[in-house]
Protein backbone atom coordinates (compact mmCIF):
# COMPACT_ATOMS: atom_id res chain seq x y z
CA UNK A 1 0.00 0.00 0.00
CA UNK A 2 3.32 2.42 -0.16
CA UNK A 3 2.48 3.09 -3.64
CA UNK A 4 -1.43 4.24 -3.17
CA UNK A 5 -2.21 7.05 -5.24
CA UNK A 6 -5.39 9.30 -4.43
CA UNK A 7 -6.64 11.75 -6.58
CA UNK A 8 -10.04 14.02 -5.71
CA UNK A 9 -11.36 14.81 -9.11
CA UNK A 10 -13.99 17.83 -9.52
CA UNK A 11 -16.01 16.51 -12.23
CA UNK A 12 -17.68 13.00 -12.66
CA UNK A 13 -15.44 12.60 -16.08
CA UNK A 14 -11.85 13.09 -14.52
CA UNK A 15 -13.02 10.67 -12.31
CA UNK A 16 -14.03 8.12 -15.08
CA UNK A 17 -10.80 8.94 -16.41
CA UNK A 18 -8.80 8.70 -13.07
CA UNK A 19 -10.41 5.27 -12.55
CA UNK A 20 -9.04 4.16 -16.45
CA UNK A 21 -5.76 5.27 -15.73
CA UNK A 22 -3.95 1.96 -15.01
CA UNK A 23 -3.76 -0.04 -12.29
CA UNK A 24 -6.19 -1.20 -10.03
CA UNK A 25 -8.23 1.80 -8.90
CA UNK A 26 -10.99 2.25 -6.09
CA UNK A 27 -13.57 4.94 -5.81
CA UNK A 28 -13.91 6.66 -2.31
CA UNK A 29 -17.45 7.50 -0.45
CA UNK A 30 -17.81 6.85 3.07
CA UNK A 31 -14.85 4.69 2.99
CA UNK A 32 -16.34 2.98 5.25
CA UNK A 33 -16.25 -0.35 4.00
CA UNK A 34 -13.27 0.14 1.40
CA UNK A 35 -10.81 1.65 4.24
CA UNK A 36 -11.94 -1.47 6.39
CA UNK A 37 -11.07 -3.66 3.27
CA UNK A 38 -7.62 -2.01 2.43
CA UNK A 39 -6.71 -2.31 6.29
CA UNK A 40 -7.37 -6.40 6.12
CA UNK A 41 -5.48 -6.42 2.24
CA UNK A 42 -9.07 -8.06 0.77
CA UNK A 43 -8.57 -5.22 -1.83
CA UNK A 44 -5.14 -3.58 -2.98
CA UNK A 45 -6.13 -0.83 -5.06
CA UNK A 46 -3.09 1.74 -6.61
CA UNK A 47 -5.25 4.41 -7.12
CA UNK A 48 -8.32 5.72 -4.75
CA UNK A 49 -10.64 7.76 -6.79
CA UNK A 50 -12.41 10.19 -3.78
CA UNK A 51 -15.65 11.24 -5.09
CA UNK A 52 -16.64 13.32 -2.79
CA UNK A 53 -15.18 16.93 -4.44
CA UNK A 54 -17.56 16.67 -6.99
CA UNK A 55 -20.44 18.88 -7.33
CA UNK A 56 -23.50 16.94 -6.56
CA UNK A 57 -22.17 13.60 -4.95
CA UNK A 58 -22.97 15.08 -1.49
CA UNK A 59 -26.37 16.09 -1.49
CA UNK A 60 -30.27 15.06 -2.13
CA UNK A 61 -32.18 16.92 -4.62
CA UNK A 62 -36.13 16.79 -5.68
CA UNK A 63 -36.35 16.38 -9.43
CA UNK A 64 -39.55 15.42 -11.60
CA UNK A 65 -41.62 14.59 -8.52
CA UNK A 66 -38.52 12.06 -7.22
CA UNK A 67 -35.32 12.73 -5.29
CA UNK A 68 -32.06 12.61 -6.69
CA UNK A 69 -29.59 11.09 -3.70
CA UNK A 70 -26.06 12.09 -4.59
CA UNK A 71 -23.75 8.97 -4.35
CA UNK A 72 -21.45 10.03 -1.76
CA UNK A 73 -24.18 11.29 0.69
CA UNK A 74 -24.09 10.03 4.00
CA UNK A 75 -26.84 8.31 5.57
CA UNK A 76 -26.86 11.28 8.69
CA UNK A 77 -27.72 13.59 5.70
CA UNK A 78 -30.53 11.15 4.88
CA UNK A 79 -31.38 10.75 7.92
CA UNK A 80 -32.15 15.16 8.17
CA UNK A 81 -33.90 15.58 5.06
CA UNK A 82 -37.20 15.65 6.11
CA UNK A 83 -38.84 15.89 2.56
CA UNK A 84 -37.72 12.35 1.90
CA UNK A 85 -37.98 10.63 5.12
CA UNK A 86 -41.84 11.98 4.60
CA UNK A 87 -42.26 10.27 0.98
CA UNK A 88 -40.37 7.35 1.86
CA UNK A 89 -39.60 6.34 5.24
CA UNK A 90 -38.98 2.85 4.99
CA UNK A 91 -35.93 3.61 2.95
CA UNK A 92 -34.46 6.34 5.12
CA UNK A 93 -34.75 3.98 8.25
CA UNK A 94 -33.28 1.48 6.57
CA UNK A 95 -30.03 4.05 5.74
CA UNK A 96 -30.17 4.85 9.27
CA UNK A 97 -29.81 0.85 10.22
CA UNK A 98 -26.36 0.80 8.49
CA UNK A 99 -23.70 1.20 11.59
CA UNK A 100 -23.22 3.63 14.06
CA UNK A 101 -23.87 7.16 14.71
CA UNK A 102 -19.96 7.12 13.45
CA UNK A 103 -20.99 5.35 10.68
CA UNK A 104 -23.79 7.12 9.82
CA UNK A 105 -21.67 10.32 9.11
CA UNK A 106 -19.45 8.98 6.51
CA UNK A 107 -21.30 5.44 4.87
CA UNK A 108 -23.16 6.47 1.85
CA UNK A 109 -26.41 3.89 0.20
CA UNK A 110 -24.49 3.96 -3.42
CA UNK A 111 -21.43 2.58 -1.30
CA UNK A 112 -23.98 0.50 0.46
CA UNK A 113 -25.46 -0.83 -2.52
CA UNK A 114 -21.92 -1.19 -4.58
CA UNK A 115 -20.55 -2.95 -1.40
CA UNK A 116 -22.42 -6.03 -2.60
CA UNK A 117 -23.26 -7.30 1.07
CA UNK A 118 -26.61 -9.69 0.31
CA UNK A 119 -26.72 -8.44 3.84
CA UNK A 120 -26.88 -5.00 2.81
CA UNK A 121 -29.47 -2.61 4.92
CA UNK A 122 -30.69 -0.08 2.47
CA UNK A 123 -30.24 -2.68 -0.74
CA UNK A 124 -33.76 -4.31 -0.31
CA UNK A 125 -35.65 -0.61 0.59
CA UNK A 126 -34.44 0.68 -2.45
CA UNK A 127 -35.08 -2.17 -4.60
CA UNK A 128 -38.79 -2.11 -3.26
CA UNK A 129 -38.39 1.50 -3.91
CA UNK A 130 -37.86 0.63 -7.36
CA UNK A 131 -35.14 3.21 -7.44
CA UNK A 132 -32.50 3.38 -10.24
CA UNK A 133 -28.75 3.76 -10.48
CA UNK A 134 -27.48 6.35 -12.33
CA UNK A 135 -24.26 5.08 -13.65
CA UNK A 136 -21.48 6.99 -15.31
CA UNK A 137 -18.24 5.65 -17.49
CA UNK A 138 -16.24 6.17 -20.75
CA UNK A 139 -19.18 5.69 -22.59
CA UNK A 140 -21.55 8.09 -21.18
CA UNK A 141 -24.04 7.45 -18.54
CA UNK A 142 -26.35 4.72 -18.17
CA UNK A 143 -29.48 3.92 -15.82
CA UNK A 144 -30.20 0.18 -13.89
CA UNK A 145 -32.63 -0.69 -11.66
CA UNK A 146 -30.02 -0.88 -8.42
CA UNK A 147 -31.25 -4.85 -7.79
CA UNK A 148 -28.67 -5.49 -11.34
CA UNK A 149 -26.12 -3.86 -9.33
CA UNK A 150 -24.77 -6.54 -6.92
CA UNK A 151 -24.45 -10.02 -9.27
CA UNK A 152 -22.83 -11.98 -6.12
CA UNK A 153 -21.07 -11.28 -2.88
CA UNK A 154 -18.63 -8.26 -2.83
CA UNK A 155 -19.44 -8.25 -6.72
CA UNK A 156 -20.89 -5.72 -8.68
CA UNK A 157 -22.01 -5.65 -12.82
CA UNK A 158 -20.47 -1.84 -12.72
CA UNK A 159 -17.00 -2.07 -15.08
CA UNK A 160 -13.80 -1.10 -13.24
CA UNK A 161 -13.62 2.05 -14.82
CA UNK A 162 -17.60 2.95 -14.21
CA UNK A 163 -19.21 4.14 -11.15
CA UNK A 164 -23.20 5.33 -9.61
CA UNK A 165 -23.06 8.81 -9.72
CA UNK A 166 -26.49 9.30 -8.23
CA UNK A 167 -29.77 7.13 -6.72
CA UNK A 168 -32.84 8.11 -8.08
CA UNK A 169 -36.23 7.27 -6.15
CA UNK A 170 -39.01 7.82 -8.16
CA UNK A 171 -42.20 9.98 -7.78
CA UNK A 172 -44.78 8.86 -5.04
CA UNK A 173 -48.44 8.18 -6.16
CA UNK A 174 -50.98 9.11 -3.22
CA UNK A 175 -51.70 6.77 -0.62
CA UNK A 176 -48.13 5.22 -0.68
CA UNK A 177 -46.23 3.76 2.16
CA UNK A 178 -43.01 1.35 2.41
CA UNK A 179 -41.21 0.10 5.02
CA UNK A 180 -37.72 -1.96 6.01
CA UNK A 181 -37.01 -4.44 9.08
CA UNK A 182 -34.56 -6.52 10.00
CA UNK A 183 -33.63 -8.86 12.09
CA UNK A 184 -30.72 -8.80 14.81
CA UNK A 185 -30.13 -10.83 17.30
CA UNK A 186 -29.81 -7.71 19.61
CA UNK A 187 -31.23 -3.96 18.97
CA UNK A 188 -28.37 -2.19 17.87
CA UNK A 189 -24.71 -2.57 15.40
CA UNK A 190 -25.35 -5.87 13.93
CA UNK A 191 -25.60 -7.01 10.54
CA UNK A 192 -29.03 -8.53 9.48
CA UNK A 193 -29.76 -11.82 9.21
CA UNK A 194 -32.98 -11.65 7.74
CA UNK A 195 -33.96 -8.07 5.81
CA UNK A 196 -37.40 -7.35 4.28
CA UNK A 197 -38.44 -3.89 2.46
CA UNK A 198 -42.28 -3.40 1.09
CA UNK A 199 -43.48 -0.42 -0.77
CA UNK A 200 -47.13 -0.27 -2.33
CA UNK A 201 -49.78 2.03 -3.54
CA UNK A 202 -53.64 1.61 -2.43
CA UNK A 203 -56.48 3.32 -4.12
CA UNK A 204 -59.05 5.37 -2.61
CA UNK A 205 -60.82 2.24 -1.25
CA UNK A 206 -57.75 0.95 0.66
CA UNK A 207 -56.86 -1.72 -2.05
CA UNK A 208 -53.49 -2.43 -2.91
CA UNK A 209 -52.76 -1.34 -6.48
CA UNK A 210 -48.74 -1.71 -6.34
CA UNK A 211 -46.90 -3.38 -4.52
CA UNK A 212 -42.92 -4.31 -4.47
CA UNK A 213 -41.36 -6.63 -1.71
CA UNK A 214 -37.10 -7.39 -1.64
CA UNK A 215 -35.69 -9.72 0.79
CA UNK A 216 -32.08 -9.46 2.04
CA UNK A 217 -29.55 -11.78 3.70
CA UNK A 218 -31.46 -14.91 1.78
CA UNK A 219 -29.33 -15.56 -1.38
CA UNK A 220 -26.65 -14.18 -2.79
CA UNK A 221 -28.03 -10.06 -3.57
CA UNK A 222 -31.07 -8.77 -2.17
CA UNK A 223 -33.58 -10.04 -4.11
CA UNK A 224 -36.66 -8.50 -5.91
CA UNK A 225 -39.84 -10.69 -5.46
CA UNK A 226 -42.11 -9.99 -7.73
CA UNK A 227 -44.42 -13.23 -6.52
CA UNK A 228 -44.52 -11.74 -3.24
CA UNK A 229 -45.40 -8.00 -4.79
CA UNK A 230 -48.43 -10.05 -6.88
CA UNK A 231 -49.64 -11.66 -3.62
CA UNK A 232 -51.25 -8.96 -1.92
CA UNK A 233 -51.93 -6.58 -5.07
CA UNK A 234 -55.89 -6.51 -5.44
CA UNK A 235 -56.26 -6.73 -1.82
CA UNK A 236 -56.60 -4.72 1.82
CA UNK A 237 -53.85 -6.96 3.29
CA UNK A 238 -56.61 -9.57 4.60
CA UNK A 239 -54.74 -12.03 6.67
CA UNK A 240 -55.28 -14.41 3.23
CA UNK A 241 -53.37 -12.08 1.03
CA UNK A 242 -50.56 -12.02 4.34
CA UNK A 243 -50.50 -15.66 4.30
CA UNK A 244 -49.70 -15.65 0.27
CA UNK A 245 -47.14 -13.43 1.05
CA UNK A 246 -45.40 -14.94 3.38
CA UNK A 247 -45.38 -18.16 1.70
CA UNK A 248 -44.09 -15.91 -1.44
CA UNK A 249 -41.58 -14.74 0.26
CA UNK A 250 -40.29 -18.09 1.72
CA UNK A 251 -40.41 -19.69 -1.17
CA UNK A 252 -37.89 -17.09 -2.99
CA UNK A 253 -35.15 -17.51 -0.35
CA UNK A 254 -32.31 -19.73 -1.14
CA UNK A 255 -30.07 -18.40 2.05
CA UNK A 256 -27.11 -20.00 3.45
CA UNK A 257 -26.36 -21.28 6.97
CA UNK A 258 -24.10 -19.72 9.00
CA UNK A 259 -23.07 -18.44 12.49
CA UNK A 260 -26.21 -15.45 12.76
CA UNK A 261 -28.86 -18.31 11.71
CA UNK A 262 -29.45 -21.47 9.47
CA UNK A 263 -31.16 -21.48 6.49
CA UNK A 264 -34.46 -22.93 7.85
CA UNK A 265 -34.54 -20.26 9.73
CA UNK A 266 -33.49 -17.36 7.80
CA UNK A 267 -36.71 -18.81 5.40
CA UNK A 268 -39.41 -18.46 8.33
CA UNK A 269 -37.96 -14.94 9.53
CA UNK A 270 -38.29 -13.67 5.99
CA UNK A 271 -42.22 -14.75 5.24
CA UNK A 272 -42.48 -13.24 9.02
CA UNK A 273 -40.80 -9.75 8.11
CA UNK A 274 -42.55 -9.49 4.72
CA UNK A 275 -45.92 -9.77 6.47
CA UNK A 276 -44.78 -7.01 9.21
CA UNK A 277 -43.13 -4.43 6.94
CA UNK A 278 -46.07 -4.93 5.02
CA UNK A 279 -48.30 -4.40 7.18
CA UNK A 280 -46.42 -1.14 7.99
CA UNK A 281 -46.18 0.10 4.78
CA UNK A 282 -49.93 -0.39 4.65
CA UNK A 283 -50.45 1.57 7.77
CA UNK A 284 -48.18 4.81 6.20
CA UNK A 285 -49.72 4.51 2.87
CA UNK A 286 -53.77 4.70 4.48
CA UNK A 287 -52.14 7.82 6.31
CA UNK A 288 -50.41 9.38 3.61
CA UNK B 1 3.39 7.67 -8.99
CA UNK B 2 2.90 7.78 -5.21
CA UNK B 3 4.25 11.44 -3.05
CA UNK B 4 3.14 12.03 0.40
CA UNK B 5 1.20 14.71 -0.05
CA UNK B 6 0.91 18.21 1.39
CA UNK B 7 -2.23 19.07 3.25
CA UNK B 8 -4.13 21.89 4.80
CA UNK B 9 -6.38 21.51 7.45
CA UNK B 10 -8.17 23.09 10.61
CA UNK B 11 -7.96 21.37 13.92
CA UNK B 12 -9.74 22.49 16.83
CA UNK B 13 -9.51 25.91 14.83
CA UNK B 14 -6.33 26.16 14.14
CA UNK B 15 -4.74 25.76 10.62
CA UNK B 16 -2.60 22.89 10.48
CA UNK B 17 -0.20 21.58 7.49
CA UNK B 18 0.92 18.41 7.11
CA UNK B 19 2.66 15.96 4.90
CA UNK B 20 1.05 12.51 4.52
CA UNK B 21 1.07 9.15 2.72
CA UNK B 22 -2.08 8.94 0.75
CA UNK B 23 -3.21 5.52 3.04
CA UNK B 24 -2.47 7.63 6.26
CA UNK B 25 -5.65 7.67 8.43
CA UNK B 26 -6.65 10.84 10.06
CA UNK B 27 -6.12 8.96 13.34
CA UNK B 28 -2.51 8.20 12.31
CA UNK B 29 -1.68 12.11 11.75
CA UNK B 30 -3.73 12.88 14.53
CA UNK B 31 -1.27 10.73 16.94
CA UNK B 32 1.69 10.03 14.91
CA UNK B 33 2.61 13.81 13.40
CA UNK B 34 0.08 16.66 15.15
CA UNK B 35 1.07 14.63 18.86
CA UNK B 36 -2.62 15.15 19.62
CA UNK B 37 -3.18 11.41 21.00
CA UNK B 38 -6.69 11.65 22.50
CA UNK B 39 -8.23 9.77 20.38
CA UNK B 40 -7.37 6.06 20.32
CA UNK B 41 -6.89 3.64 17.87
CA UNK B 42 -9.59 0.41 19.24
CA UNK B 43 -10.14 -1.84 16.39
CA UNK B 44 -9.03 0.40 13.05
CA UNK B 45 -12.86 -0.84 11.30
CA UNK B 46 -15.28 1.51 12.59
CA UNK B 47 -16.48 -1.00 15.50
CA UNK B 48 -15.24 0.83 18.80
CA UNK B 49 -14.96 4.46 18.51
CA UNK B 50 -12.40 4.98 20.41
CA UNK B 51 -11.00 7.13 17.31
CA UNK B 52 -13.97 9.43 17.06
CA UNK B 53 -13.89 13.00 16.09
CA UNK B 54 -15.69 15.36 14.13
CA UNK B 55 -15.21 16.04 10.49
CA UNK B 56 -16.73 19.66 9.08
CA UNK B 57 -19.20 18.60 12.57
CA UNK B 58 -19.97 15.67 11.40
CA UNK B 59 -19.15 12.63 13.95
CA UNK B 60 -16.93 10.11 12.42
CA UNK B 61 -14.59 7.26 13.01
CA UNK B 62 -10.98 9.37 12.03
CA UNK B 63 -9.80 5.48 11.43
CA UNK B 64 -12.10 5.34 8.65
CA UNK B 65 -10.80 8.62 7.36
CA UNK B 66 -7.74 9.04 4.96
CA UNK B 67 -5.45 11.62 6.50
CA UNK B 68 -5.83 13.08 2.66
CA UNK B 69 -9.38 14.02 2.65
CA UNK B 70 -9.07 16.76 5.38
CA UNK B 71 -7.88 18.87 2.83
CA UNK B 72 -9.60 22.12 3.40
CA UNK B 73 -11.80 20.75 5.94
CA UNK B 74 -12.44 21.08 10.17
CA UNK B 75 -11.11 18.67 12.45
CA UNK B 76 -12.35 18.64 15.91
CA UNK B 77 -10.53 16.55 18.65
CA UNK B 78 -10.86 15.35 22.30
CA UNK B 79 -8.13 18.14 22.77
CA UNK B 80 -10.38 20.74 21.65
CA UNK B 81 -13.14 20.35 24.12
CA UNK B 82 -11.90 22.17 27.05
CA UNK B 83 -11.91 25.45 27.25
CA UNK B 84 -8.59 26.19 28.62
CA UNK B 85 -7.89 24.84 31.67
CA UNK B 86 -11.67 24.58 32.43
CA UNK B 87 -13.30 21.10 31.38
CA UNK B 88 -16.16 20.80 29.21
CA UNK B 89 -19.41 19.67 31.64
CA UNK B 90 -19.56 16.46 30.17
CA UNK B 91 -15.54 15.85 31.29
CA UNK B 92 -16.59 17.25 34.56
CA UNK B 93 -20.15 14.76 34.77
CA UNK B 94 -17.70 11.77 33.84
CA UNK B 95 -15.25 12.26 36.68
CA UNK B 96 -18.16 13.05 39.10
CA UNK B 97 -19.86 9.90 38.14
CA UNK B 98 -16.96 7.23 37.85
CA UNK B 99 -17.99 7.46 33.99
CA UNK B 100 -14.56 5.74 32.96
CA UNK B 101 -12.50 3.03 34.56
CA UNK B 102 -9.28 2.25 31.78
CA UNK B 103 -10.35 5.11 30.13
CA UNK B 104 -9.52 4.07 26.81
CA UNK B 105 -13.30 4.78 25.32
CA UNK B 106 -13.22 7.66 27.02
CA UNK B 107 -11.96 10.34 24.68
CA UNK B 108 -14.24 8.71 21.97
CA UNK B 109 -17.16 8.78 24.12
CA UNK B 110 -16.63 12.60 25.02
CA UNK B 111 -16.29 13.57 21.43
CA UNK B 112 -19.48 11.64 20.59
CA UNK B 113 -21.32 12.40 23.97
CA UNK B 114 -20.77 16.32 22.91
CA UNK B 115 -21.92 15.65 19.22
CA UNK B 116 -25.28 14.46 20.67
CA UNK B 117 -25.62 16.99 22.92
CA UNK B 118 -24.76 19.69 19.64
CA UNK B 119 -27.46 18.79 17.85
CA UNK B 120 -29.62 17.25 20.73
CA UNK B 121 -29.85 19.26 23.97
CA UNK B 122 -32.39 16.75 25.51
CA UNK B 123 -31.75 13.37 24.52
CA UNK B 124 -34.16 10.73 25.98
CA UNK B 125 -31.87 7.56 27.41
CA UNK B 126 -32.73 5.47 24.87
CA UNK B 127 -31.44 8.14 22.63
CA UNK B 128 -28.39 8.82 24.26
CA UNK B 129 -27.80 4.78 24.40
CA UNK B 130 -28.44 4.34 20.35
CA UNK B 131 -26.57 7.60 19.60
CA UNK B 132 -23.60 6.24 21.85
CA UNK B 133 -23.77 2.60 20.32
CA UNK B 134 -20.72 2.96 18.41
CA UNK B 135 -18.61 3.64 21.23
CA UNK B 136 -18.31 0.95 23.20
CA UNK B 137 -16.58 0.37 27.07
CA UNK B 138 -15.18 -3.03 28.55
CA UNK B 139 -15.25 -1.27 31.71
CA UNK B 140 -18.18 0.44 33.24
CA UNK B 141 -21.37 -1.68 31.97
CA UNK B 142 -22.31 1.64 30.32
CA UNK B 143 -24.84 3.03 33.11
CA UNK B 144 -22.60 5.26 34.74
CA UNK B 145 -21.73 7.10 31.44
CA UNK B 146 -25.38 7.25 30.53
CA UNK B 147 -25.63 8.85 33.82
CA UNK B 148 -23.19 11.27 33.07
CA UNK B 149 -24.19 12.31 29.98
CA UNK B 150 -27.89 12.99 31.06
CA UNK B 151 -26.67 14.65 33.88
CA UNK B 152 -24.55 17.42 31.57
CA UNK B 153 -26.99 17.69 28.92
CA UNK B 154 -29.43 18.64 32.02
CA UNK B 155 -26.75 21.22 33.18
CA UNK B 156 -26.13 22.41 30.16
CA UNK B 157 -29.83 23.17 29.10
CA UNK B 158 -30.19 25.21 32.65
CA UNK B 159 -26.65 26.80 31.69
CA UNK B 160 -28.31 27.82 28.17
CA UNK B 161 -31.69 29.08 30.16
CA UNK B 162 -29.57 31.06 32.89
CA UNK B 163 -27.98 32.78 29.64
Amino acid sequence: MAQLDYVAPSTAEEAVRALAAGGPAKVLAGGTDLLVQMRSGRVKPDRIVDLKRIPGLIGIRQEAGGFVIGAATPGAVIGEHAALAKAWPGVVEAVNLIGSTQVQGRASLAGNLCNASPAADSVPAIIAARAIAVIIGPAGRREVPVEAIAVSPGTTSLGTDEFVLEIRLPPRPARSGDAYLRSIPRTEMDIAVVGAGVSLTLDAAGVITAADVALGAVAPTALLVPEAGAAIIGSALDEAALDRLDAAARAACRPISDKRGTAEFRTKIAGVLARRAATIAYQRASEA
Amino acid sequence: MSKRAHISTTVNGDPVEFLTDPSATLLDVLRDELQLTGAKEGCGSGDCGACSVTLDGRLVCSCLVLAVETEGRRVETIEGMADGGELHPLQRKFLEHAALQCGFCTPGLLVSAKALLDANPDPTETEARYWLAGNLCRCTGYDKIIRAVMDAAAELRQARRVA
